[in-house]
């Protein structure tokens, strides 16, 4: 009896402490004046604290960051709450989805200061000026390169590779209806092969025993031989579709680094995916958010980004890591395609592939 | 679905010892009149919290899928049943449902016989454990699961059985989510049914089956149909488990208002799914409603401590030991896979990782979720037993009308339907002021306690219902205010189901993952929504993390149930 009343008092004293901290540590940054900006953004979202300080003690603002979930979430959520927006600045919409954000009027028109230094490749709604790219990184197949030093073969260069049958049953990718990256490689086949060729593609892709997953989680870390995780779980496919920047990680996130990294990417099979950020139509601090999207593309930004979000900076001239040089490479011919002809073509190209795939 | 994850049945085990108190039925009826409107009173603050914090996002995001241009499409429902993806994904939801509860009682059945009538050493911690997947986040049991009956699981290097993107490892899954449900509902009730009846049956001449049949049956019956629908709630509504083992090929219900909502953004066929699975979920509640209420009917209990005893003869201790390694197969082997993974870097690599915010995925250190966790998850269990609480004392009454039974349903109704739609709903609905929470910490408790709710009511009501009618009446006639006879009579006998309440509110709050990873401020993740962000990049230290991180998290949620465990047994002599 004792114990339990004395029980009772601890669990409500930890449970009012606990109340007061929350209060407490959240009522700094609620103030809603126009010295914070809030920045709406994925889980992806990462800097150097000290980057953001600097822009913070320039400028004057204090950044509010939100992390909305994965990227289609975090576009659709922004979309959802536009009348009334959570932030100034959303940041993360990508070529796949930038049609959906643009014609619901997402985004305000704003050229951001610096913009002409961002390379001519990536530069997209030029008369408008809605959105301004930040990064981009490329979809890729990845390869476990153990395996094909194991059984002396060449590793796969191109799609037209991955359908030749000394790589039968090595692909794993994921669905192109749930995951980002899938749906990356499904547009890369589509601009290479075309309205009339891409299914015919896949057929040949299907019939060479490729695997389809939900998520890139699945497809990396536990199908693919080579990743770290995969390893562990033992996974048997060699080959999985991921992104350019994902050999480099496996350098940079193990303990103690590998001298090389132990997966490679095939050069010809790349999509390339750009992400773009832009001031929000009812942003309650239009100033504030277009000094924030300055500072975005400043040298400043562009350079601490790569090693944080594992991205390619889009300003001339910023500074690419070295290990993204050596181990992850950016295709030089990448697949891409127009925003407008994804956003017109998404949805009944995922429908097809699923029912050709899937079914 | 993972705002689902609680055990919403009462234990039976609750209840004060029989021998106090023969009958357990209270006398009905006292003061009518006022009852009902201090029950009123009673049920204002719940009403309004499920109003405000369920009710009205749930309907602003369907309104939103269903209107469009100031116009109601209701023709919409028609159009998106009839397609034959859909109607494809509701048979699968079905039938996978069916055969997950049908294999679940199989298994879990002889399960709940031992933990009821044998005692053997360690049978406490053994009944923490096998709850411990209950309250687990999908997000890291399905990975953990994935490596037992994946490529290079056990199955596999055994036998070269694999069961990942099979049926069949959804549905193994399922039973290690639920086992627990069944062990805790039939089990509890069992412990406390008097074996002696069953004895006297054998000694007029019934066979063991007969007298089995005959007496222990029909008393168990209702418990079991409790058990099995609460099963099949939990896995008409599974999206975390289908989702990582399933592949892509298998979809239910919830998985495909996910995908509606979140990756096609089509919000009217997520609204007309979500409307499909409010039918289902509210059909399934009644019949579980009703089932309740008939095994509330007197059964004559005892206290369980006199009814567990050592197992005898061969055939017992088979039966022990076949229960145990079902246990360790099923339910520990893949939660020590997540350890074993945690601990596979030199020195405690992972977990001291954890103390450094160099990955930048964060805005602080992962370990600092842990501590965001609890803080969240206690103040979602002081809400959660405010507003379940005063709802239960509000539907303690036997003479309960139609409406206070339609608000015992209302108030279980946020274990079935999708934490999207809830997440979604929070962000449109409640983003204007006065109720401009988004930007709030509150918003995450708030949605936490909306799951914590119904576990609190199914633990308190039982016991409320059971205390004797005419203790507060006496008390009443002796001058005590309706606040000192709720505090002299009913609070001293409710004191451990309170507790045992808040506990699992505690431990729900903690693994919470669906509606928190749509609101969970991004400096203040909690650990689900730290351990999915970690699994979500590449690199050996951010999967060790994660899996590290995942480990804190489940002895977290042991230590929380083993502590409930405690307060269950010594309960001798309290009343």
């Amino acid at each position: 009896m004792s114990t339990t009343r004395k029980f009772t008092a601890v669990a409500v004293g930890i449970g009012l402490a606990a109340l007061t901290a929350c209060g407490s540590s959240d009522s700094g940054d609620e103030g809603s004046g126009s010295k914070t900006v809030t920045l709406v953004s994925h889980d992806s979202f990462a800097y150097t604290k000290a980057v953001l300080k600097e822009f913070e003690k320039e400028s004057g603002y204090k950044v509010r960051v939100l992390k909305d979930g994965d990227a289609g979430t975090a576009v659709n959520k922004a979309i959802l709450t536009k009348d009334n927006p959570q932030g100034d600045v959303f940041f993360g919409v990508d070529n796949t989805l930038l049609s959906r954000a643009l014609d619901n009027g997402l985004f305000q028109s704003y050229e951001a200061k610096g913009s002409e230094l961002i390379l001519p490749q990536y530069r997209v709604d030029q008369d408008k000026h809605r959105v301004t790219p930040i990064d981009s990184g490329d979809i890729c197949v990845n390869y476990d390169k153990a395996y094909f030093s194991k059984h002396k073969l060449a590793p796969p260069t191109s799609f037209d590779d991955l359908i030749k049958p000394e790589y039968k049953n090595l692909l794993v990718t994921e669905n192109a209806s749930t995951s980002s990256p899938g749906l990356g490689f499904l547009l890369g086949t589509a601009a290479k092969y075309g309205d009339d060729g891409w299914q015919g593609y896949w057929k040949k892709l299907k019939a060479n025993g490729v695997k389809v997953v939900d998520g890139w989680e699945q497809a990396y870390n536990v199908e693919f031989s080579g990743s770290a995780g995969g390893k562990k779980a033992k996974g048997d496919r060699p080959l999985v579709v991921s992104y350019a920047s994902s050999p480099p990680a496996e350098i940079i996130y193990a303990d103690p680094k590998p001298k090389t990294a132990p997966t490679g990417v095939a050069d010809g099979t790349c999509f390339r995916q750009v992400e773009y950020a832009g001031l929000l139509s009812n942003a309650k601090n239009t100033k504030g958010g277009k000094a924030l999207l300055d500072f975005l593309i400043s040298k400043k930004f562009q350079d601490d980004m790569p090693l944080n979000m594992f991205v390619y900076p889009v300003r001339e001239a910023a500074e690419v890591p070295q290990e993204f040089r050596k181990f992850g490479p950016q295709a030089e011919n990448p697949e891409t395609l127009d925003p407008a002809r994804i956003a017109d073509n998404r949805d009944e190209w995922v429908k097809s592939w699923t029912s050709l795939v899937l079914k | 679905m993972d705002l689902a994850r609680t055990e919403v049945e009462p234990r039976a085990g609750e209840k004060p010892p029989a021998r106090r108190r023969p009958r357990l039925r209270p006398c009905p009826r006292t003061h009518p009149r006022t009852g009902s409107a201090a029950r009123l009173a009673l049920m204002a603050v719940p009403v309004v919290f499920f109003g405000l914090f369920f009710a009205y996002p749930v309907a602003a995001i369907t309104a939103r899928g269903l209107r469009i241009d100031g116009v109601w499409r209701f023709g919409r429902i028609g159009d998106v049943l009839a397609q034959s993806d859909i109607r494809h994904v509701l048979w699968f939801t079905t039938w996978q449902a069916l055969a997950s509860t049908a294999l679940t009682l199989l298994i879990a059945l002889p399960g709940a016989y031992v933990f009821a009538r044998f005692d053997f050493r360690g049978k406490q911690v053994l009944r923490a454990v096998v709850t411990v997947p209950f309250v687990l986040p999908t997000v890291v049991v399905g990975t953990a699961f994935l490596a037992l009956l994946g490529r290079g699981g056990l199955l596999d290097e055994l036998w070269g059985v694999r069961l990942d993107t099979t049926v069949w490892a959804i549905l193994l899954a399922h039973v290690f989510f639920n086992y627990a449900v069944v062990v805790r509902t039939v089990g509890g009730l069992w412990s406390q049914l008097d074996p002696r009846q069953e004895e006297a049956a054998r000694m007029l001449g019934a066979s063991r089956f007969a007298a089995w049949r005959r007496v222990t049956l029909p008393a168990l019956g209702p418990a079991v149909a409790a058990a099995a629908l609460m099963v099949f709630l939990f896995t008409f509504t599974s999206f975390g488990v289908v989702q990582i083992l399933g592949g892509p090929t298998f979809s239910t219900l919830e998985v495909e208002i996910y995908r509606q909502t979140s990756e096609i953004f089509d919000l009217s066929t997520a609204a007309v799914l979500t409307l499909v699975q409010f039918v289902a979920v509210g059909a399934i509640l009644a019949v579980h409603a009703w089932t309740v209420r008939r095994r509330e009917t007197a059964l004559r209990l005892v206290d369980a401590s006199v009814t567990a005893r050592r197992p005898r003869g061969a055939g017992q201790w088979t039966l022990l030991a076949a229960v145990l390694a079902t246990i360790a197969v099923l339910l520990v082997l893949p939660l020590a896979v997540l350890v074993e993974r945690s601990l596979d870097a030199p020195g405690f690599g992972y977990y001291k990782a954890l103390t450094s915010d160099e990955g930048g995925i964060f805005l602080v250190p992962p370990i600092e979720a842990v501590g965001n966790s609890l803080q969240y998850a206690l103040a979602a269990t002081a809400i959660a037993l405010l507003i379940g609480g005063l709802a239960a004392a509000a539907l303690t009454r036997r003479d309960a009308g139609r409406l206070v039974r339609g608000f015992d349903a209302l108030l279980m109704l946020p274990l079935g339907v999708s934490a999207v739609t809830v997440g979604f709903g929070f962000l449109i609905a409640l983003d204007k002021p006065p109720l401009d929470l988004r930007s709030t910490w509150i918003i995450v408790p708030l949605a936490q306690a909306l799951v914590g709710v119904p576990f609190v009511v199914r633990t308190m009501l039982p016991v409320l219902r059971a205390v004797d009618g005419r203790l507060r009446e006496a008390a009443a006639v002796l001058g005590a205010s309706p606040w000192r006879v709720w505090r002299e009579v009913d609070l001293p006998m409710v004191r451990r189901a309170l507790l045992i309440a808040a506990g699992f509110a505690f431990a729900v709050s903690l693994g919470e993952f669906g509606a928190t990873v749509f609101i969970a401020r991004p400096d203040n993740p909690t650990l689900p929504v730290a351990v999915a962000r970690l699994l979500g990049r590449a690199g050996e230290l951010n999967y060790g993390q994660a899996m590290a991180l995942s480990t804190i998290l489940m002895v977290v949620c042991a230590v929380a149930l083993l502590v409930l465990e405690r307060l269950r047994t010594d309960r001798t002599g309290e009343f």
